[in-house]
């Protein structure tokens, strides 16, 4: 299939339809989709509707947008006008959003063509899609295993050729997890360059939009054309996006990376290591300086991030009542009817994190726990600070093991969470971070590298991540 | 009351909460409109729809700023905090407001008689929708069913809450007034607490005096107007005294004001204590104005209700009481402009306090509600005639020399009564004998004589004046 | 160490058993408007108490003067003018809404007064 650039180049150049390449997507998701599970709806009749405006616009000269006629898979937990968004819950199931989110808004500014929402963890919780009410993904490259989480869906139609691009949200790593699983390029920008307007809210200090794609170019320009202020978001940053795109073939000749220590340890598989040490050397082959680099406090990323961002999702979720939109379940009281809506309309997953975020936040505790972890998340953010006093990017594995079988992890929460332990730091630092393939692990699975920058540091993060993927080609 | 208050202390400190004056709400650009059908002033934040963030309205916080630097507060760095309870008038199941760090701290307002009541701090929040039950009467006890409105959702309200500094009802409601006429007079809000744009919740404590420590407190909703306002203070001071005299404790609690039957009632009680757990927004940042924000709205802050009694007092010799009523009324302007063109000042004030209740009289023109005063003060006219004259002065305008001509009131010369009272004494001298020894049935003689010859027109206290002059010195004073 | 703020905080980090109790997760599930069978409440007690217990390495820490980070982001001071913007059309969000009568949500009898 061919990427999202030579898409847009040919839409442009009329040498295709948009029509056309979207009927060869359509095609394979008609192939394929059955097996992998990646969408919670195709939005076939839509798509077809603008790719045919696409072409529509092509015949009369213009102006086109940089992703005219590309076709995009949407998280189903960014609104899409009159298209339902349920983030794989019943409790928003059918539930039709009156707007857009920012970055559909931009996607759409842009020429690109959404063919679906794709499926999820409930409500973003999750590192395996295991959790979405609505049954699993299933990792393009072998169907008996997970394709990483939250993100699931958004990875597997990229790897599975579905789109060549799609959106996910990261939250503690549901971008890049499922990135690297599924052995596709996943980014998350820099907290407050993509606007959260529209993108239903998990743990708002920690969640960000960003791309999937199977190239570290593609991954740029859909950053670049979804990021910048958004004066509808108050926590987005007043810049533009970093221009990335004119940097990417910069080379890494010069720069200084840092492995990171803490990120190497024993709860690595040992044939991830190997290939991030396989990158490590590659790129001080080609001209970086290499070192290891210690940043004490992400040791204690996962205990912080699992009492921050469930004490958040349990404000957030408590919007979801059965009184305005989304699910009721009747009662004969107002207060019984949000009981039983909310015990029927929320999985497990989702029910423990709001209780477990509840407890945090409640009298007595708060100083213990929630207070406690948001310290922490200031020593997280000291001790990267510190690294990046010293070094242009950092580098580490983006998950533990490759991608593991359909129920290995589901019966205990904490095995599940351990996912994350190497990129859940960055979220609480705000700091961006993005996964890279960087070959296969001993059972033939993805392996992703990922690269982490300070904030605003995405030229750097992307020159290293380019560097990497072109020392596989 | 029958509370013996030479024993016993009210102790009262008020919250009041007001619905800042803004076109739009405070978190989104829906209108900010009070009335209007239901649901139609929503978007999607108002809702709560998923995906929706707030962005705070500046102008809201311009409102804040004034009311802060009214009442002597500090404005101060401020954070957004979520206060979480589940309730269907809150679409998101939290309220946006102001926990530990509010944007106006400590301050103060003086009350008319003087008393300095302390505000402890004034903060934002977003107001929430409106149920209304249906079936069972409109109680909520026997509610069928129930119906929301989200029109209110969303709209901002400064909650400012007052020390415990007020001893009385009266004290209460004095407060509540000047409060209103503060956020009146810098366009912070309508002060309608018969539209909700104001409203009033009583915090009630009773104590012996001299004791140290306060007493528990009950809080009071449901107070809707100031009349309310003294009636519930009254009837819970008299409830928890009758309590601690019958040897029972005053428990901690919310008690509903019910206007018809005159008392305050113990609300339902809730199954669980309410914990709010309370955390920073985190999809706002922090709030705080530039010392040249806060400089600007000092600089363009209006006159307030105190500074004007203090004003009028200064110029015009009234009294505390006097210069309330005045500036009550709104005709202080009035009188300084009156006193700048060269008004008497005690007629001034005397006028203003008694004879300018038509609303009217706010138009006077002050030039010739000065000239009146001084016809008055010189004696020029009666007080009776002056009272008249004004009386036209306030309906049609016009100059009072010439409306007091018009009635044939002819400006008594001076020089003219001294002449009457003269010639009535010469003519009258057995009479004049026994007033001067101060014969008490003689003394309206002189008075009443004056008056026929003058047909009415003098005045009978200059009269009475220009007697006692003539009254041999060991009779004076 | 540990942090010298908390009361609650003790030397040692606290076991499963000892973090979170089933009357506690009871508390809480009622807090937040879950309703929880009792096989529920035993299994999630036991999963919340292993995810508490390994948060406990955070007891670990030396958190004195250390602010705590509510933001990742330096901003202060984001406004909007105080200008209408579009409303939704009440029609089309009560057509979707669970129940509505005359132009208002309709739920079922509200009990308690609001706070």
């Amino acid at each position: 299939m061919s990427s999202a650039i030579e898409i847009a180049a040919a839409v442009q150049s009329g040498e295709r339809s948009a029509i056309e390449v979207l009927e060869e997507h359509l095609g394979a998701i008609s192939e394929r989709e059955s097996e992998v599970h990646a969408f919670n709806l195709v939005t076939t009749d839509q798509a077809i509707a603008a790719a045919t405006a696409v072409d529509e616009l092509v015949a009369k000269g213009g102006p086109l947008g940089p992703l005219a006629g590309v076709p995009v898979a949407i998280k189903d937990n960014l609104c899409t006008r009159g298209v339902a968004t349920t983030c794989s819950s019943k409790i928003l199931e059918g539930w039709v959003p009156p707007y857009d989110a920012t970055v559909v808004t931009r996607l759409a500014a842009a020429g690109a063509i959404m063919v679906g929402k794709t499926n999820m963890d409930e409500f973003a919780m999750g590192s395996s899609t295991e959790n979405s009410a609505f049954g699993p993904t299933r990792n393009p490259h072998d169907l008996s295993r997970v394709p990483g989480g939250s993100s699931g869906g958004s990875a597997a139609a990229v790897a599975a050729g579905f789109a060549p691009i799609s959106l996910g949200s990261d939250t503690g790593g549901s971008i890049r997890q499922p990135a690297a699983l599924c052995g596709v390029v996943g980014v998350k920008p820099t907290y407050g360059t993509v606007s959260r307007l529209g993108l239903i809210a998990f743990g708002s200090s920690l969640d960000q939009v960003g791309p999937f794609a199977n190239s570290v170019a593609e991954a740029a320009l859909v950053c670049e054309v979804i990021g910048g202020h958004d004066p509808g978001d108050s926590t987005s940053l007043p810049q533009a996006f970093p221009a990335v795109s004119e940097h990417l073939s910069d080379g890494v000749a010069g720069m200084r990376i840092g492995l990171i220590t803490e990120m190497m340890g024993e709860g690595i598989a040992p044939d991830v290591a190997q290939r991030i040490r396989a990158a490590a050397e590659w790129l001080a082959a080609a001209g970086a300086e290499v070192e290891e680099v210690s940043v004490p406090a992400v040791a204690y990323g996962l205990s912080a991030y699992y009492l921050v961002a469930p004490a958040e999702a349990s404000s957030n979720l408590s919007r979801y009542d059965g009184v305005r939109y989304g699910l009721r379940v009747d009662a004969p009281t107002t207060g019984e009817m949000m009981e039983l809506t909310r015990t029927a309309g929320f999985g497990d997953e989702v029910k423990r994190r709001i209780m477990l975020g509840t407890y945090a936040l409640s009298a007595g505790y708060y100083d213990a726990f929630y207070g406690t972890a948001l310290k922490v998340r200031t020593l997280i953010r000291r001790d990267f600070d510190k690294a990046y006093e010293r070094f242009d990017a950092l580098l580490s594995p983006t998950s533990p093991t490759t991608a593991f079988s359909f129920g290995d992890k589901t019966a205990d929460p904490m095995s599940m969470y351990l996912n994350d332990v190497c990129t859940i730091a960055t979220n609480l630092a705000g700091h961006p971070a993005m996964s890279v393939p960087y070959g296969l692990g001993d059972d033939g699975m993805p392996v992703g590298a990922q690269v982490l920058a300070p904030a605003l540091g995405e030229v750097a993060m992307f020159r290293v991540a380019a560097a990497l993927e072109g020392s596989l080609s | 009351m029958s509370i013996d208050l030479s024993v016993w202390e009210i102790v009262i400190g008020l919250e009041v909460h007001t619905e800042l004056a803004t076109r739009t709400k405070l978190f989104c650009s829906a209108p900010n409109e009070f009335g209007g059908e239901p649901n139609t002033n929503i978007d999607p934040l108002t809702l709560g729809l998923p995906g929706s963030l707030p962005v705070l309205n500046e102008q809201a916080v311009e409102l804040a700023i004034r009311v802060g630097l009214a009442l002597n507060c500090t404005i101060d760095r401020s954070v957004f905090s979520r206060k979480n309870y589940f309730y269907p008038d809150q679409p998101t199941n939290y309220q946006i407001s102001q926990f530990d760090l509010p944007i106006n701290g400590e301050g103060w307002l003086e009350l008319p008689s003087g008393k300095v009541i302390g505000i402890e701090r004034a903060h934002l929040e977003e107001d929430t929708g409106k149920s209304t039950h249906v079936g069972g009467g409109g109680r909520i006890h026997d509610a069928t069913y129930s119906l929301v409105d989200y029109n209110r959702a969303g709209v901002p309200l400064l909650e400012i809450v007052g020390r415990p500094d007020l001893r009385s009802g009266d004290e209460a409601r004095a407060y509540v007034s000047e409060l209103r006429a503060i956020l009146v007079a810098v366009g912070a809000s309508d002060g309608k607490m018969e539209e909700g744009s104001l409203r009033v919740d009583c915090n009630v404590s009773v104590r012996k005096h001299g004791d140290a420590e306060l007493g528990t407190r009950c809080e009071i909703k449901n107070i809707n107007s100031l009349r309310s306002l003294g009636r519930a203070v009254d009837y819970e001071a008299e409830r928890q005294i009758d309590m601690i005299l019958a040897g029972e404790r005053i428990e901690q609690q919310t008690r509903h004001w019910n206007e018809d039957e005159g008392r305050t009632l113990k609300l339902r009680s809730k199954e669980q204590a309410d914990d709010y757990r309370y955390f920073p927004e985190p999809d706002l940042v922090e709030l705080s104005p530039s010392q040249e924000w806060i400089d600007r709205v000092r600089e363009a802050l209006p006159i307030l209700p105190a500074a004007r009694r203090h004003r009028l007092c200064e110029r015009s010799g009234a009294d505390t009481a006097q210069a309330a009523l005045i500036v009550e009324r709104g005709l202080d302007d009035l009188c300084l402009a009156a006193l700048d063109c060269g008004a008497d000042p005690s007629r001034t004030i005397t006028h203003a306090e008694h004879n300018l209740s038509d609303p009217k009289a706010l138009e006077l023109d002050p030039e010739m509600f000065a000239k009146l005063t001084k016809m008055d003060a010189d004696g020029d006219l009666s007080s009776t005639q002056t009272k008249t004259v004004l009386a036209e002065l306030v309906q049609l305008g016009g100059d009072p020399g010439e409306i007091a001509e018009a009635h044939g009131f002819k400006a008594m010369d001076s020089g003219e009564l001294d002449a009457v009272v003269d010639q009535l004494i010469a003519e009258n001298p057995e009479q004049w004998q026994r007033f001067c020894e101060g014969d008490p049935k003689i003394s309206g003689f002189f008075v009443g004589k004056v008056m026929k010859a003058t047909q009415g027109q003098a005045d009978g206290k200059v009269v009475a004046g220009l007697l006692a002059d003539r009254v041999p010195n060991a009779a004076k004073e | 160490m540990t942090d010298p703020t908390s009361p609650e905080r003790t030397d040692t980090p606290l076991s499963a058993s000892e973090r979170i109790t089933t009357e506690q997760v009871a508390k809480v599930a009622k807090l937040a408007r879950l309703r929880i069978t009792d096989e529920e409440l035993i299994r999630f007690t036991g999963q919340l108490g292993d995810v508490l217990e390994h948060a406990a390495d955070l007891d670990l820490l030396n958190l004195e003067g250390v602010e705590p980070m509510a933001q990742p982001i330096p901003l202060a001071n984001v406004f909007r003018k105080d200008v209408p913007g579009p409303i939704l059309d009440r029609d089309e969000v009560l057509a979707v809404a669970p129940a509505a009568e005359d132009g208002f949500f309709r739920v079922p009898p509200v009990l308690g007064e609001s706070e």
